[in-house]
């Protein structure tokens, strides 16, 4: 149906609120190349998030929304957490059905727009949190790469529960202390990402949200892959301010710093994904 | 229902008849067959768009054959998921993404898809699940026992409890028009016992194979399909949900009433294409009652015949077809002139019995008996019911069981 869907009946329009009225006239729609360089001066996708103040997880938010190359046709999966706050606030279609189960929802979804609509490009977006991808929802997660569903997914890692009230999560830094591990986390981190390439991932990308620029990139690709090839993980750092005891304006630093050490960018691609993001390229879209 | 006035025909080059017609007008064939064949062919008959299977006993057959007819071209999206708990959450994705969808599992799988029953009808999904009841751990069984139709009884699904494969054949359809109805649009479990009727054939009178349902219009569901075919509808400032407030905790409050409410809402729907919520058998007179639903029905009828032919004592039975609705109505007035009730049942709580004592308290003054009851496997033949009553009524058993 395209963003057509977002027209305003013409004799309604004097009674809609202005956020809705703006996301007919000020959104960027029907544009593969849009990204974060339209941040000032179009219509957000998100309105008024609903996390705390400086929350890096806000600003990958407003990041991926702004590029998503096909939002109009774009539906988003999301799970349990803080994430969960922030969907009634997204102007696409989004679903929030349970804690863990946010890449078996995506599944069907995608599989049945496929059917639907075989002459049309649905792209699925899965965005959940570390708990939701890694702990509780890891069977769901990696068993939608095992069966190579054409999905992106992304998680935000904030090494923490943090909806919750800050309990220990399989993200957590070994050492770390946070609540249910008083004597600090007794195991590494798991490498989500390296099982996200052992699983079947074409596209896996880790990095902090520091580089709006970056995330578009990836975001992007990842897209571009999963359309075509088959399942993408992008991992994103979005540390919880509060729960490590920093500033709200102090995230991007933060990030900043673990981009030199634990977050480090690391990005992996099949040749089947190398050559579609080749020719992503040579048409301008990345 | 409207008739169809042009020859339409669905995706898989069927036919669509209206369901009156397919339901009570349209020629039909005896067959042979179980019931696990029986979803078969209901589904090559539903104009179904999407199912996800996860194995195991006994529904895993009923699942195999819903895979063959993806590979025939009669439904559009077929695979098996992880897990119960990943096939609950597949089945809803697509029913979200406006597919007709139908899955199936059994005891076990029941609980570890639990979670998922109060979200399909939270998000008014029209899913269909094909209960085939088997008896849930530890210890370890596999025998038929329907304990777990208890657990599903608060979850927002309709239930309705089929007795016969050929019941089982006209519910599946029945199901997703009654589900499907947009003041309805919520899950439908149709459930039987495991084994019972999973495993074992018998006469099934079919119409014939190339007409189906019209398909699901899911821009008739309540909800917004997630296609992005339609203006999303929750661009918010200020969202309703997830907000500690007082407007947060009413919105939750009313949905979850009105989940409730569309169930209240499928009575008139169901009542027509089951031909009644429930089936009376025996002598109306009777009064001596058994109310039952599922295969303990079937056994109840044949122990009211034998008290009859070889006792003398007049009974009869109330088959409950519903669960969810519940026909309380409908069970006071059957029940009126009873001097007992009895419940005979596959399980060891007695879920129906409850249900029973619960929609005669304050109505009807007669005694509620939960027996007989038998799990884990065991079988109830009517010789057993018989000696109960005789029993309970103080005279002579004669028969062995």
């Amino acid at each position: 149906m395209s963003y057509k869907i977002f027209k305003i009946n013409e004799e309604l329009k004097e009674f809609m609120p202005p956020e809705i009225v703006d996301l007919e006239e000020k959104a960027t729609w029907g544009n593969p190349k849009r990204g974060v360089m339209d941040l000032p001066y179009s219509k957000e996708l998100i309105e008024e998030h609903s996390l705390c103040a400086g929350c890096p997880e806000s600003a990958a938010f407003r990041y991926i929304l702004a590029s998503l190359p096909n939002p109009e046709e774009t539906i988003i999966v999301n799970s349990t957490g803080c994430t969960s706050l922030v969907f009634p606030h997204i102007a696409l279609h989004t679903v929030h059905s349970l804690f863990g189960n946010q890449n078996a929802v995506a599944s069907g979804i995608k599989r049945v727009l496929e059917w639907r609509f075989p002459d049309k490009v649905k792209d699925v977006v899965v965005l959940a949190g570390d708990g939701a991808t890694v702990d509780i929802g890891l069977d769901c997660t990696l068993q939608s790469f095992f069966r190579q569903e054409k999905i992106t997914t992304i998680c935000f890692d904030n090494e923490v529960y943090a909806n919750t009230g800050g309990q220990e999560s399989g993200m957590t830094v070994k050492g770390h202390v946070f609540k249910m591990a008083p004597k600090g986390k007794q195991w590494d981190k798991v490498p989500m990402w390296q099982l996200a390439i052992d699983s079947g991932c074409h596209y896996v990308a880790r990095l902090t949200v520091s580089s709006p620029k970056k995330v578009e990139k990836v975001i992007k690709q990842a897209i571009y892959v999963a359309r075509e090839v088959g399942p993408t993980y992008i991992h994103l750092y979005t540390p919880c301010i509060l729960e490590i005891g920093l500033n709200s304006d102090d995230g991007l630093e933060e990030m900043r710093r673990t981009d030199k050490e634990r977050f480090k960018f690391f990005e992996y691609m099949t040749d089947e994904a190398k050559e579609v993001i080749q020719r992503k390229k040579e048409e301008g879209l990345i | 229902m409207q008739k169809t006035e042009q020859v339409q025909y669905n995706r898989a080059g069927q036919r669509v008849v209206s369901p009156d017609y397919l339901l009570f007008e349209a020629p039909r064939e005896k067959q042979f067959m179980t019931g696990s064949e029986v979803v078969k062919e209901a589904v090559k008959r539903a104009s179904v768009d999407a199912s996800v299977s996860y194995p195991i006993t006994p529904q895993s057959e009923a699942a195999h054959l819903i895979g063959e007819l993806w590979v025939e071209g009669y439904v559009g999206v077929y695979f098996r998921g992880e897990s119960e708990f990943g096939v609950m959450s597949e089945v809803a994705g697509c029913s979200m993404a406006g597919a007709r969808t139908i899955t199936t599992t059994s005891g076990p799988g029941t609980l570890r898809a639990m979670e998922n029953f109060p979200m399909w009808a939270g998000s008014r999904l029209p899913i269909q699940l094909v209960l085939m009841a088997r008896g849930v751990n530890a210890p370890l069984t596999i025998q038929p026992d329907n304990l777990e139709i208890s657990f599903l009884l608060d979850t927002g699904c309709m239930i309705w409890h089929a007795e016969t494969a050929q019941e089982l054949f006209d519910m599946i359809l029945a199901g997703f028009v009654v589900a499907e109805q947009p003041d309805v649009h919520v899950p439908i479990i149709t459930a039987i016992d495991g084994f019972f009727i999973s495993h074992t054939r018998e006469a099934v009178m079919l119409p014939p194979d190339d007409i189906a349902l019209p398909p699901y219009n899911p821009y008739k569901s309540p909800m917004v399909p997630l296609d992005m075919e339609m203006a999303p509808g929750r661009f918010l400032r200020d969202p309703y949900v997830m907000k500690s407030n007082y407007i947060s905790y009413a919105a939750h409050t009313s949905w979850q009433f009105e989940v409730r409410a569309a169930i209240e809402r499928s009575r008139p729907y169901a009542k027509h294409y089951l031909r009644g919520l429930i089936e009376e058998f025996g002598d109306p007179e009777a009064d001596i009652v058994f109310v039952a639903s599922g295969t303990a029905a079937a056994q109840a009828k044949e122990a009211t015949l034998m008290l009859l032919h070889d006792e003398g004592i007049k009974a009869r039975v109330v088959r409950i077809k519903t669960i969810r609705p519940f026909p309380t109505q409908e069970l006071i007035e059957a029940l009126r002139g009873a001097k007992y009730v009895f419940v005979p049942e596959f399980n060891v709580i007695g879920w129906l019995e409850r249900e029973v004592r619960r929609a005669l308290y304050g109505n009807l003054d007669v005694p509620v008996i939960g027996s007989p009851r038998v799990a884990g496997g065991m079988t109830m033949p009517p010789e057993f019911i018989v000696k109960e009553i005789l029993q309970f009524l103080g005279k002579e058993v004669k028969h062995v069981v």
